[in-house]
């Protein structure tokens, strides 16, 4: 093989994790990795802990500044203009150019705007970037009187908690009837919504932002609603989904739909240039009940683990296994193995229960047979490795539940929660459970439900 | 909840100044009767002398009596080592004992009043403080804002509040005359306790235990929502009460050896010192049930319970040290350094520590049982070294007071030799992990970021590898501030504990080493 260039368009996950493991698996490449935005590897999803004090900037980067000398990646800060795939060169905003034998972009996302008028005043952003972290920094860094937040998912409500922080009040605009109604279920996103209130966020559900109003600065002032509410805010935030940052590959050979058209190899329409992460669409969804677009932290671990593997081995399909996710809001954890549908589906059997004090739930969702498709849980953990077997083994709901303690990852002495959902599970199906024994220290000394 | 706070703080403040202000609202005027009822019988008649021109006279200030003492006492210590006459040198330190004895002043006069001014209104004020900010802030802002905190990330405050503590360190351990006026006020409570006078070790018990107790409240505040925290905590506090404060005290009430159950060699270096075997063996049965005990809980204790906790059991749920760090150096275990660097150094010096503490126990133990014919001297200048360099100056001053600049576990990270052994027990032979959850870690570094152990947990986690470290004092911290519940502190079968080649779940299309 030789040692071919493999030149990584992004330093993200999905790059990153594509160049470490070429270099553990062909010690001859010549790797090099290329962003604009920062000149080393960090957590995006760190970026709300940089905001609220919780963690600096340093420790958003998983390694030190040496790894990447010790390992021979070059890291490069500049943004890529031009690409020409003839001969192969890649050209620079500094003006420079690269050579590449491999090219593999991983150019992530970009949060999606809808044309709002007056979305490019001061004070509307999005939060994806690094940058974007230090405007908002900035325009919060004086006391505001409120803030707006447009779009109920997850960048939403972190924004929503980081202005928390800081104690803006926020109102929280959400277009759907509830929040992250393309996830979760009716009861859940109440138990969300009452949740966000006690920190004093206005939710305003089935509300759309129409139109953003400027003070004499350029600075936004006000929104107004579809309803033709007008809101006065000092800052917006967008948080209407993301979109895969391919612009500047539109204007090339390189086949683009949303993202860059990828087959399950990572292959694109054009040799010797793949496609990995956030900015990769699929031309078939890579698994059952998964998407052609894979935005999540670990899907793009898992598509530069994969591509990598196949330059230094057999190449293989990339086939992501039982689903899952987890996320926060504010106080409450999320997490989600296997599929839920978030609207009931008659004859399909679900079991939900909530505890009383409404900050702790579970949810599983079986087929028609009984088994585990997938569940969803809220204020508690659970244990992967045990979900993920049991939605490949296709376990009964029966057994689950039975089996249920050790499928719980709360740390010790933590209220016994499955003790009451045994317990609720068999009221609802009918079926005898024998519940879990309690140790005695935790019986001593453990929470109480 | 506010108002609440803000008075408490006021409190605070006002109780650290008095505090401060004691030390230097004292005078001291010495009679022969206070001298000779305050030194050894065979220092007596030679003190009572030397320290003639002394008598009835009013000094101002601790410096200036000091002052004068060594002006009178050094000269003629001196002449005797240049005579080499070293039977007759004086090797005590009578300087705090004498400033005790003459001094005069309202901690003397009013000692409930002192005490209730001063470390009275800090631990109400901290109290009152610790009630109204925690109690108020919502969960999901627990560990936020240290970073924006000067006190908590080096700013001025942060300098200032380690000076200070630095410098009571220094004070502490080498010029404890100056503390006097602070002893007098806990006298009472000493006579009380012991039915003996009250030295600077107990003030700095008392002040030790109250902080751990105070700050303690905060944490189980702060942690309202997660019983391991709590439990630990109250577990902290009560060993630092009762065994390490209230019954030494009561032992020596009663004539007995003094005396803390829960120290354990080599943390508790001179257990085999001379003068403690010579205690414990004149002491009767319960001297004798103490070196037993002591004894096994080194070779039993220690490895038994670490086998089937991790050295938690220890560290987080009873070393007085771990119970200064995580209650009152809670909010500085962010500053520990996360670096490879940093992790070569703490097993350097950890593992160094470790062999000084053994290697001159060894040679105490021979000397003893050979009574000194071999090597008496190196060894006495072995432990006074030791007790200089380790005990005082690392796990005193830079452990504690370098807290608001290094973090709160330096002593127990670099220094703590039985934190070493504690360590390899764990590395090697033990039912503890952290279990990371399959494939849920975001690489936030939280984690990493707020571990007081400088343990890069996210490197671990990040790879779906359980995390084994010696260091880990098992705080729960990660497990707590990780926002993806991937992380939990467990016991478990041996077999599977260190994954060497860790799988993330999630990637059916390989299965490779992360
Ligand atoms: C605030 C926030 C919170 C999140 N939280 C979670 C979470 O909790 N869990 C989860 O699973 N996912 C989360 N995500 C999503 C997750 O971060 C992304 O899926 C992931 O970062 C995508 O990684 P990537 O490698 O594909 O791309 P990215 O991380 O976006 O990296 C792409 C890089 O390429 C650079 N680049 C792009 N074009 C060019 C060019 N032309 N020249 C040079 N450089 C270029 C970009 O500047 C960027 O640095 C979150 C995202 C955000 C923004
Ligand atoms: S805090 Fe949790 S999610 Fe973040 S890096 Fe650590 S283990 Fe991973």
């Amino acid at each position: 093989m030789g040692s071919r260039h493999f030149v990584i368009i992004g330093n993200g996950i999905s790059g990153i994790t594509f160049a470490r493991h070429l270099r553990k698996g062909d010690d001859q490449a010549r790797i090099t990795v290329i962003s604009g935005e920062s000149p080393y590897f960090f957590s995006r999803t760190a970026l709300m802990y940089v905001y609220m004090g919780q963690m600096k900037w340093e420790h958003t980067q998983p390694y030190e500044p040496h790894f990447w000398k010790k390992n021979r990646i070059d890291l490069l800060q500049d943004w890529v203009k031009t690409l020409d795939f003839e001969t192969k060169i890649l050209g620079f905003a500094s003006g420079e150019t690269l050579t590449y034998d491999v090219l593999v972009l991983a150019t992530g996302s970009k949060p999606a705007f809808f044309g709002w008028p007056g979305q490019d005043l001061k004070g509307v952003q999005g939060l994806y970037t690094k940058q974007d972290l230090e405007t908002m920094e900035a325009a919060t860094s004086k006391p505001i009187q409120r803030a707006v937040i447009v779009g109920g998912g997850l960048i939403g409500i972190e924004m929503a908690e980081m202005l928390t922080y800081k104690k803006i009040p926020v109102t929280f605009l959400v277009r759907e009837n509830r929040f992250w109604e393309q996830v979760l279920p009716e009861q859940e996103a109440e138990l969300v919504q009452k949740h966000i209130s006690a920190y004093s966020i206005d939710l305003r559900l089935q509300t759309e932002l129409k139109e953003i109003l400027a003070d004499e600065q350029g600075n936004v002032r006000a929104v107004i609603t579809t309803a033709g509410e007008e809101i006065p805010c000092e800052f917006l935030g967008i948080a209407t989904g993301v979109t895969p940052n391919v612009d500047f590959l539109k204007s090339t050979t390189l086949a683009v739909g949303k993202g860059v058209k990828v087959n399950s190899y990572f292959e694109s329409s054009v040799p010797d240039v793949y496609a990995i992460g956030d900015c990769a669409e699929f031309e078939q969804p890579p698994g059952p009940g998964r998407r052609t677009l894979e935005q999540v932290w670990y899907t793009g671990r898992m598509h530069g683990e994969t591509l990598a593997h196949n330059f230094c081995n057999k190449p293989v399909s990339y086939q992501p296994g039982v689903w899952f996710n987890s996320a926060k809001f504010f106080a409450i954890e999320y997490q989600t193995y296997g599929i839920v549908r978030p609207d009931a589906v008659a004859g399909v059997p679900c079991f939900y229960w909530e505890h009383h004090l409404g900050k702790v739930s579970f949810r599983m969702e079986m087929d028609e047979a009984g088994k585990i498709a997938g569940v969803i849980n809220l204020g508690f953990r659970l244990r992967h490795e045990f979900f993920d077997r049991a939605i490949r083994e296709k376990w009964s709901g029966q057994q689950v539940i039975q089996r249920l303690e050790e499928g719980v990852f709360d740390p010790e002495f933590y209220a016994p929660y499955h003790l009451e959902i045994q317990n609720a599970f068999q009221d609802q199906f009918g079926v005898p459970i024998s519940t879990s024994k309690q140790s005695f220290l935790q019986k001593i000394f453990g929470a109480r439900l | 909840m506010r108002k609440i706070e803000i008075i408490g703080l006021i409190l605070f403040l006002v109780g650290m100044s008095v505090f401060t202000i004691l030390p230097f609202s004292s005078q001291y005027r010495l009679s022969e009767e206070q001298l000779r009822s305050s030194v050894k019988d065979i220092h007596r008649d030679q003190l009572a002398e030397l320290m003639q021109p002394m008598y009835g006279q009013t000094y101002t200030s601790t410096h200036s009596f000091l002052t004068a003492y060594s002006s009178y006492f050094k000269p003629y210590n001196d002449e005797l080592k240049a005579k080499q006459a070293w039977d007759q040198v004086i090797w005590d330190d009578y300087g705090f004992v004498l400033a005790k004895a003459a001094m005069d002043g309202p901690s003397k006069t009013n000692p409930w009043a002192s005490l209730g001014l001063s470390i009275g209104l800090i631990v109400l004020g901290g109290i009152m403080f610790n009630l109204g900010g925690n109690g108020a802030s919502h969960e999901s802002l627990t560990h936020t804002g240290v970073f924006h905190s000067s006190l908590k990330n080096k700013g001025l405050l942060g300098l200032l509040t380690g000076s200070y503590l630095i410098l009571f360190y220094v004070i502490l351990y080498w010029f404890p005359a100056y503390l006097a006026p602070l002893v007098w006020m806990v006298e009472p409570i000493s006579q009380f306790l012991s039915g003996g006078p009250a030295s600077q070790w107990f003030l700095y018990g008392l002040v030790y235990t109250l902080a751990i107790g105070v700050m303690g409240v905060r944490m189980l505040l702060k942690y309202r929502g997660n019983r391991y925290q709590q439990l630990r905590t109250a577990s902290l506090i009560f060993f630092q009460t009762a065994f390490a404060f209230i019954i030494p005290e009561v032992l020596v009430l009663l004539n007995k050896p003094y005396f803390d159950f829960k120290n354990i060699w080599p943390l508790d270096y001179d257990f085999f010192y001379d003068y403690q075997l010579d205690t414990f063996i004149s002491s009767g049965g319960l001297g004798l049930f103490m070196l037993v005990w002591g004894i096994l809980l080194i070779v039993i204790g220690v490895p038994v319970f670490t086998y089937f906790y991790g050295k938690r059991w220890y560290c987080s749920w009873v070393c007085g040290c771990g119970g200064l760090a995580e209650t009152v150096g809670d909010e500085f275990r962010h500053l520990s350094d996360k670096s490879i660097k940093a992790w070569q150094w703490e097993r350097w010096m950890i593992h160094g520590v470790l062999a000084l503490a053994v290697v001159m126990t060894a040679l105490t133990l021979v000397n003893y049982f050979t009574s000194f014919s071999l090597l008496g001297q190196v060894t006495n200048q072995l432990h006074s070294m030791y007790g200089f360099a380790i005990g005082s100056a690392f796990a005193g001053v830079v452990g504690t007071g370098f807290y608001p600049l290094l973090g709160n576990r330096v002593w127990c990270r670099f220094g703590c030799p039985l934190a070493a052994y504690l360590g390899l027990v764990q590395r090697f032979k033990s039912r503890f992990r952290i279990t990371t959850n399959g494939g849920q870690c975001i690489s936030c570094g939280n984690c990493s970021t707020h571990c007081e152990m400088g343990i890069d947990v996210r490197a671990y986690a990040q790879q779906g590898q359980n995390i084994v470290r010696s260091s880990c004092v098992g705080c729960g911290v990660c497990a707590s501030v990780c926002p993806r519940g991937v992380l939990k502190l467990e016991n478990g079968p041996e077999e599977d504990r260190i994954h060497e080649f860790p799988i993330l779940i999630g990637n059916d299309s390989i299965k490779l080493r992360a």
